[in-house]
């Protein structure tokens, strides 16, 4: 479960969506191995009737009213960083080949 | 003495009584800053134009009796993965190198408010993940007190800053130990809140569980001023305390005779540098001579919060950082020149954009979250350390029904050298041993400087306390303070 083979390592950049060189691949699927090999530990742990936690805090359904409310940024201020923007909308480049 | 080796406590006494100017306390930060980056390098940005602008106003709005707040005038700075408007705000990434925030966080929009001075942005691990610093994409931080040994991180910059007097206070985010750790490799106080006890809006998230806000300062007595402007509810984070808060200033000097301090067994074992344990004990040692009750006590499931922490923040962090893909901000492979490289789909944009812009850590840490949350491994990984965090969270919410706070050492080492751990990302990660598991439970811990080590670093004790009992710890660190003098201490600069 711990040790991760190249096509492993191949597949996780690609969910993650990186383009990894062959030595960062290398690399990589040493340095996450060695620390997935630590964490293996918690297997040691019965967690049996324990039911997994999100939110430490125990708050639930924090709500506000449903309006529509004036925004402090503008498009003018979003356009700043935006590497192609135009009349209020980002521009992107085709999601198919 | 110069002005910028003020607390906040003396330098807003001094100002109330027209002994000195914001003006002048800012100018003598700005001077520290400029003689001390070259060598430390904490700052990114330094905010000088603006920062004599805001501190001219403090000190006309002191004139016409309209001072807005405890804080106002005096010179902070500000890490650099806190929005703050119209200001380069980079996270300490390639990938928001240029980017400029278009609003403030609301912890900047408070101090604001609050008429604080804004010297700079600090240094930081690359968006907070590291413990050392090391991973900016911008420079390296320096420890004051050795300047080949790291400050700490990720919040290693604005540590380094309040321990050299650049600023008379600084602001950390802690998610595992980021203001903890380098407060105490630099010999500066440093709080982690409750979770959920200041806002992250605007904050760049890491693990949106786990994230805190806090500050860095010169003593308790300033944590507690600036606590009070910082917590509190904000409706743009969900996550934020609903209840009403105390007045932290006004209960930092009640007795601390009587109350239980439990030091937990597990956070003193074999790792820890003797060195370590010997500040330990003495400071143990004090809180029994300030009168209270100090017990052993045992925290099983301790050895298991590290592999909690990081399965869950790196699952957190991938989801997290899919936000920067290179359409709506920061580095876009759509910006450049080269027209060959300009990509024809979306896929490729993300591709390159991220892998561009990301450094190591970052992507090491993005594939960790992916993999474990990813099918196949998601019980085994992700919700089996979810149900440890219930057990975690629970084992210190019973050790709190019988003591006040417990009392640990912040790190198992004093500040190590730069680039000792680089290399070893499983080293790097263990140095948060003593500081992950509080976050994992959401409880508050200070940090405060105990001593030094004989080459003369700084060791730091941490003090944690049961969830929104944060008058609890400063309470025990106050009067520590009152009865020692390791936090005034300060490095000579070589």
């Amino acid at each position: 479960m711990s040790k991760l083979n190249l096509e492993e390592v191949e597949y996780i950049a690609k969910l993650s969506k990186l383009e990894l060189s062959d030595t960062e691949k290398e690399l990589y699927s040493k340095q996450l191995s060695s620390v997935l090999g630590y964490v293996d530990q918690l297997s040691e742990v019965n967690t049996k009737e324990i039911e997994p936690l999100a939110n430490v805090t125990g708050l639930e359904n924090v709500y506000r009213e449903d309006g529509v409310v004036e925004s402090d940024i503008s498009h003018a201020d979003i356009a700043k960083n935006a590497p192609e923007f135009k009349d209020g909308s980002f521009i992107v480049p085709g999601v198919f080949e | 003495m110069e002005l910028n080796r003020l607390t906040i406590k003396e330098a807003s006494e001094k100002l109330k009584n027209k002994e000195i100017t914001s003006l002048e306390l800012t100018e003598a930060c700005l001077l520290e800053i400029e003689k001390q980056n070259p060598k430390i390098k904490a700052f990114i940005t330094v905010l000088r134009k603006e920062a004599l602008k805001v501190a001219q106003a403090s000190d006309n709005r002191r004139k016409d009796g309209k001072t807005l707040s405890d804080i106002d005038g005096i010179p902070i700075a500000i890490k650099d993965n806190m929005c703050m408007a119209e200001t380069k705000t980079t996270a300490g990434s390639k990938i928001l190198a240029d980017f400029v925030a278009p609003y403030d966080a609301t912890v900047v929009k408070k101090l604001k408010e609050a008429g604080a001075v804004i010297v700079g942005k600090t240094n930081l691990d690359e968006f907070a993940m590291g413990s050392s610093t090391e991973n900016s994409a911008m420079q390296k931080t320096s420890n004051p007190w050795d300047l080949a040994r790291v400050p700490g991180g990720s919040s290693g910059g604005s540590a380094a800053a309040v321990a050299s007097d650049q600023c008379l206070i600084a602001l950390g985010t802690d998610t595992g130990g980021s203001i903890r750790q380098p407060a105490s490799f630099c010999g500066v106080t440093g709080l982690k809140v409750s979770y959920g006890l200041v806002s992250r809006y605007g904050v760049m998230s890491y693990a949106s569980s786990f994230d805190t806000i806090g500050p860095i300062a010169k003593s308790v007595e300033d944590v507690a001023i600036i606590l009070n402007i910082m917590a509190g509810n904000d409706s743009m984070d969900s996550t934020t305390v609903k209840q009403n808060l105390p007045d932290y200033s006004k209960l930092l000097s009640k007795d601390i005779k009587g109350k239980k301090i439990g030091i937990p067994k597990e956070y003193y074992g074999e790792g820890l540098n003797p060195e370590v344990a010997k500040i330990l004990e003495e400071t143990k040692n004090k809180f029994v001579e300030l009168g209270a009750i100090v017990e052993e006590v045992s925290l099983p499931l301790t050895q298991y919060a590290i592999s909690t922490y990081y399965i869950l923040v790196k699952s957190e962090a991938s989801s997290n950082m899919a936000r920067y893909d290179g359409i709506r901000y920061g580095h876009s492979i759509l910006k450049s020149e080269n027209v060959k490289t300009k990509s024809d789909t979306l896929d490729e944009v993300y591709l390159n954009s991220r892998s561009e812009g990301f450094g190591p850590e970052v992507k090491r840490s993005i594939m960790m979250g992916a993999h474990s949350l990813s099918s196949g491994y998601y019980d085994a990984y992700y919700k089996n350390a979810a149900k440890v965090r219930n057990k975690i969270k629970a084992e210190f919410e019973n050790i709190f029904k019988e003591y006040d706070v417990l009392l640990t050492p912040v790190s198992p080492f004093p500040a190590f050298k730069l680039g000792e751990k680089l290399d070893d990302p499983l080293a790097m990660y263990l140095a948060d041993v003593n500081t992950a598991p509080i976050n994992v439970a959401g409880v508050p811990a200070l940090s405060i400087p105990a001593g030094f080590t004989e080459a003369g670093l700084p060791v730091g004790a941490q003090i944690i306390g049961p969830m929104f009992g944060e008058e609890k710890v400063l309470n025990f660190g106050y009067a520590f303070q009152q009865k020692t003098d390791w936090h005034k201490k300060k490095p000579t600069i070589s």
